[in-house]
């Protein structure tokens, strides 16, 4: 009996740190959904870019662990305010299919452009965080898991905090509430959303890193799952909503970890699918999300 | 009226026939390139798809990306009908174009209460969970997949093509069809004015299951093997690309979207690396330039005869 | 008025059609023979394809850097891609063997995507020779061989056996859990094989888990199931991308038990991705040697042209060039009925993955396979293991 706890404990921990790397790029996710309603299915390519960046500011710049990081969340930020400008901006008026359509070539073209780039090949990312591992009782915890754990929690204040109680934040929520209204009211919307693609995809750059270090390997095509599995997490939380994606991304986390321990690991995305659907059914907006009956 | 209708059906019909005897003529004399044959029997799958998705995404509005769940449902099913129980290649046809539409009812009845995006990601995952439940079964060969024998040619799967498209835009021109298309203008007022909106949307995602099932199942008859890998999410987004690119809304929008990019996928062959990214920058570029798609939905205040000279038209300029 | 526009969509579109797909004709002069490579060039599987097209590029330039075959008639690549899809292997090899007119095909990858292929090239008569395709059925299906499929690799029955015959023998190990690439022929080939035999040892599987390449980078909860069953040794047959985060996770989770897998692992980027440390105590059957001289010119060769470290596909794909180039050579022509029956022939081949014997019966290469052990990083030579 008491193995069968210590191995509910154990999948406990090991879905907590997995659900934490999701909630890392859904938080990105759900930001950018946010404010202008589209799904952004590049921006798991984004946090590719950002872990190449990483990784070659790393291994050819010889860079140390932060500045690695900054210059990689810079070089995506821009990355992303140049994909909105480019390729969603001229969008924001049709219809959102449209959009759609957009991202998804623009993932692709991150993707294969990428592989062009720098060829299929799976990249190591040099060991970032000291190898220590803690036996809490038989409970086997990393180092990086914590890391990992912790930075989500922040990002998450902060973000929730930026949103909330800045200018910029307001204006946010402002356009995000109403694109035109808030036009009226002077906040220039094109400057917001930008900034918005900024954030969103700097933090997505951020989980690029963090899961390059965590995971060890990089290579082309490592956003498309953790994109779809953070996109379930942001729509499971409630999409738009900050600490949904969190709550979310963790809960989508132990999902997988629970079904994966009960032997069933070949079925585990096919229940994390489940559970979404049976979650939007109950309540169609997720499990954060305010109900709105759409209206003409 | 009447006449005029008669005039362009014949017409219609007679380029039809005309098609298929060149192509079936080629064949036969064995001038035809098996790759040329092969690429148009895809277009045949592909147009059923993109069609048949468009009735759904296009026609009544619903925002659906999990069409290769369908296509799955009815490959798998058509293709253990011929393998395991040795049917007649009808029968498969017609029990994966059934199953699928089953489920696209029981799958339709929940789901379709969602609005938008949440729709779209429930039908996203359904599709992934078809996929997964495929690759878990023993029975139909698990991950390295499933061996069907090829029984499809070129008058099947053009037969079975014209015959969907003939069904779908007589759908579309029926009352239900019309109802449908006041779902997707304005659920609210089309609810107001007396129309179940629920009742049509169910019947045009079970429609558009039949169809994607079918396909599934010229697919896996043509095809020699089916392996659960290909009907990931990516060839849902794959159909969705074709029905916006050929306008949403427009039948002979999707037929033109699927042979366009069936046509690029094949002409950019011989540059692999680049194939993606080409397609990709097109993609994007299109979209911004059109976003309406290359037929966009003006063609619906005419007749599918009516459409049949704009597509002319349009490939033309 | 209709009519003509009726008549000239069909016009267009039979035209774009033909100018579409159809790369003009080459012209069949005899100066150069082309060879299609049906390969997993994009798609979730791309790693391996373009592996081994690097390494089919190689040796085709190297060959025509001597003076070509068949009396100097140079060896021309033609690059064809599969997305990763069975449906798609199947449009490429028809377009190489009908519109490029290839004399034989080199591809695909995986099992999967050859078993689409293989009833395109023969209905064309152009020999296929697959460098990793590794299930049984890929050449030999219901009691019967499949004239035109060829591999360069083992099949999974031996690999699996020899490699449950060194745990048990060798090892002197009794309880083994076995972790699955499920997506994988090869992986679960194997995994059969591992099973098979460790039992007939009178071993025990004690646990037997998946995992799904491609998409897992997590293991740990599986892992975690696996240390609960407590066996002695972990058997992976896998590729090495997910072999190395298993070990490692495995490592992190102290679990200290012998690690054993197939060719799979053959790879220098392993030990990128797993660390020194955590390979300890595994061990991997592999061909031939990784100390072979033909492997290390090989490797020489690829660093020199592409600046990266061939992987096992690359090598395989290196040979089932080579095993193309030998039989053109033997065959005296392109004749495609003689090209087979060379292939079919093939004796005593020295590729840089170990001497190959084609065995006429089943298409199955004879070849001797070796067991590897990672001692400080790297893959030492334990033993040599000859198929009976």
């Amino acid at each position: 009996m008491g193995s069968v706890t210590l191995q509910f404990l154990q999948q406990i921990v090991n879905g907590l740190s997995l659900g934490s790397i999701y909630a890392l790029i859904a938080l990105g996710y759900t930001m950018v959904y946010g404010i202008i309603k589209l799904i952004n299915f590049a921006h798991g390519d984004i946090m590719m870019v950002g872990a190449y960046v990483g990784w070659f500011a790393t291994t050819t710049l010889h860079l140390s662990f932060l500045p690695a990081l900054v210059l990689a969340m810079m070089a995506s930020a821009i990355l992303g305010v140049l994909i909105e400008r480019i390729a969603y901006k001229p969008l924001r008026n049709v219809i959102r299919i449209a959009s759609l359509i957009t991202a998804i070539g623009v993932s692709l073209f991150l993707e294969y452009g990428g592989m062009l780039l720098v060829t299929p090949q799976v990249r190591t990312y040099p060991p970032v965080f000291p190898d220590t591992i803690y036996n809490i009782g038989g409970i086997i915890v990393k180092y990086g898991d914590i890391v990992m754990i912790v930075t989500s929690i922040i990002l998450m204040v902060l973000l929730h905090v930026i949103v909330q109680y800045t200018k910029i934040g307001k204006a946010m929520r402002a356009v995000s509430f109403d694109t035109e209204a808030a036009l009226l009211m002077g906040i220039n919307v094109n400057n917001t959303i930008s900034a918005t693609f900024a954030i969103g995809s700097g933090l997505a750059a951020a989980a690029g890193v963090l899961m390059g270090v965590y995971f060890n390997t990089i290579d082309p095509l490592m956003g498309i799952i953790p994109g779809l599995k953070a996109f379930v997490a942001a729509v499971l939380g409630g999409i738009g909503i900050i600490p949904g994606a969190m709550v979310g991304g963790v809960f989508l986390g132990l999902t997988e970890s629970l079904v994966s321990g009960l032997g069933w690991s070949t079925w585990r995305d096919a229940v994390a699918f489940l559970i979404l659907i049976l979650v939007l059914i109950v309540k169609p907006s997720g499990l954060f999300g305010k109900n709105i009956r759409e209206k003409v | 009226m009447g006449k005029w209708m008669n005039r362009q059906s014949l017409v219609t019909i007679l380029g039809v026939l005309l098609i298929y005897g060149i192509v079936q003529g080629s064949i036969f004399m064995d001038v035809m390139p098996p790759f040329v044959a092969l690429t148009l029997i895809q277009i045949c799958i592909y147009v059923i798809l993109s069609s048949s998705l468009n009735l759904i995404n296009g026609i009544t509005g619903q925002f659906s990306i999990g069409h290769a769940g369908f296509m799955a449902i009815g490959g798998y099913f058509a293709a253990i009908v011929i393998v395991k129980f040795h049917g007649p290649l009808v029968l498969a046809l017609l029990v994966g174009a059934i199953v699928s539409a089953v489920a696209g009812f029981l799958i339709g009845l929940p789901t379709l209460r969602l609005n938008g995006d949440y729709l779209a990601i429930a039908t996203l995952g359904l599709g992934e969970i078809v996929r997964i439940i495929f690759l878990n079964t023993e029975y139909v060969g698990g991950a390295s997949g499933f061996s069907v024998p090829k029984t499809i040619n070129w008058t099947w799967a053009f037969g079975l093509t014209v015959l969907s498209i003939l069904v779908m835009r007589n759908f579309i021109n029926s009352t239900h069809g019309r109802a449908c298309i006041s779902v997707r203008e304005n659920e609210i007022a089309a609810d107001a004015m007396g129309i179940n909106t629920t009742k049509y949307k169910i019947i045009a995602f079970t429609l558009g299951a039949f169809f994607a099932g079918l396909a599934g199942g010229i697919y896996a008859n043509y095809m020699y093997i089916i392996q659960p890998m290909t009907f990931s999410f990516l060839k849902s987004f794959d159909i969705l690309v074709m029905v916006v690119l050929g306008g949403l809304g427009s039948l002979t929008g999707s037929i033109v979207g699927a042979i366009v990019m069936t046509v690029a996928s094949a002409a950019l062959a011989g540059l692999p690396e680049w194939r993606l990214v080409i397609t990709a920058v097109l993609l994007v570029a299109m979209m911004i330039f059109r976003p309406t798609g290359l037929l966009g939905t003006k063609e619906f205040s005419l007749s599918f005869l009516g459409k049949k000279g704009d597509k002319n038209a349009a490939s033309k300029n | 008025m209709r009519k003509i526009f009726s008549m000239a969509t069909v016009a267009l579109l039979s035209l774009s059609l033909v100018t579409g797909c159809g790369t003009t004709a080459a012209p069949k002069t005899s100066d150069v023979i082309k060879v299609g490579g049906d390969l997993e060039l994009s798609g979730g599987t791309a790693m391996f394809g373009q592996a081994a097209e690097k390494a089919i590029k190689l040796a085709f330039d190297q060959q025509n850097a001597k003076g070509g075959v068949l009396g100097g008639k140079k060896l021309e690549y033609v690059s064809g891609d599969n997305k990763s899809d069975a449906g798609e292997s199947t449009s490429a090899a028809t377009k190489l063997a009908t519109q490029d007119k290839v004399v034989a095909i080199l591809g695909p990858m995986t099992s999967g995507n050859t078993l689409a292929a293989a009833q395109v090239v023969s209905d064309n008569k152009v020999p296929l020779i697959t460098p990793t395709g590794t299930a049984d059925k890929v050449t030999f299906e219901n009691g019967q061989v499949k004239p035109w499929i060829f591999r360069a690799c083992f099949i999974d029955p031996f690999q699996g056996q020899v490699a449950a015959n060194f745990a048990s023998d060798n090892l002197k190990l009794k309880k083994a859990a076995i972790f699955i690439d499920q997506k994988g022929d090869y992986s679960k080939g194997l995994a059969a094989a591992f099973e098979e035999n460790f039992k007939k040892s009178g071993g025990e599987i004690v646990a037997k888990e998946q995992y799904v390449a491609g998409s897992d980078k997590d293991f740990r909860a599986t892992l975690t199931r696996i240390k609960a069953a407590n066996p002695e040794i972990v058997f992976v047959p896998g590729y090495y991308q997910e072999v190395g985060l298993i070990v490692k996770q495995a490592r992190e989770m102290q679990m200290n038990q012998v690690f054993l897998g197939g060719d799979g692992w053959g790879s220098p980027q392993l030990v990128d991705v797993a660390g020194k440390t955590p390979l300890e105590n595994t061990y991997y059957v592999n061909h031939g040697a990784m100390d072979d001289p033909g492997m290390a010119q090989f490797i020489k060769d690829f660093k020199a042209k592409y600046n990266a470290d061939p992987d096992t596909f690359a090598a395989l794909g290196y040979d089932a060039a080579n095993m193309l180039i030998k039989a053109l050579e033997s065959a005296g022509s392109t004749d495609s009925e003689k090209l087979r029956s060379a292939l079919e022939n093939t004796k005593g081949f020295q590729g840089v993955s170990g001497e190959l014997t084609v065995d006429p019966k089943t298409h199955n290469p004879v070849k001797s396979a070796a067991i590897l052990q990672f001692k400080d990083g790297k893959s030492v030579f334990m033993t040599k293991i000859n198929p009976k």
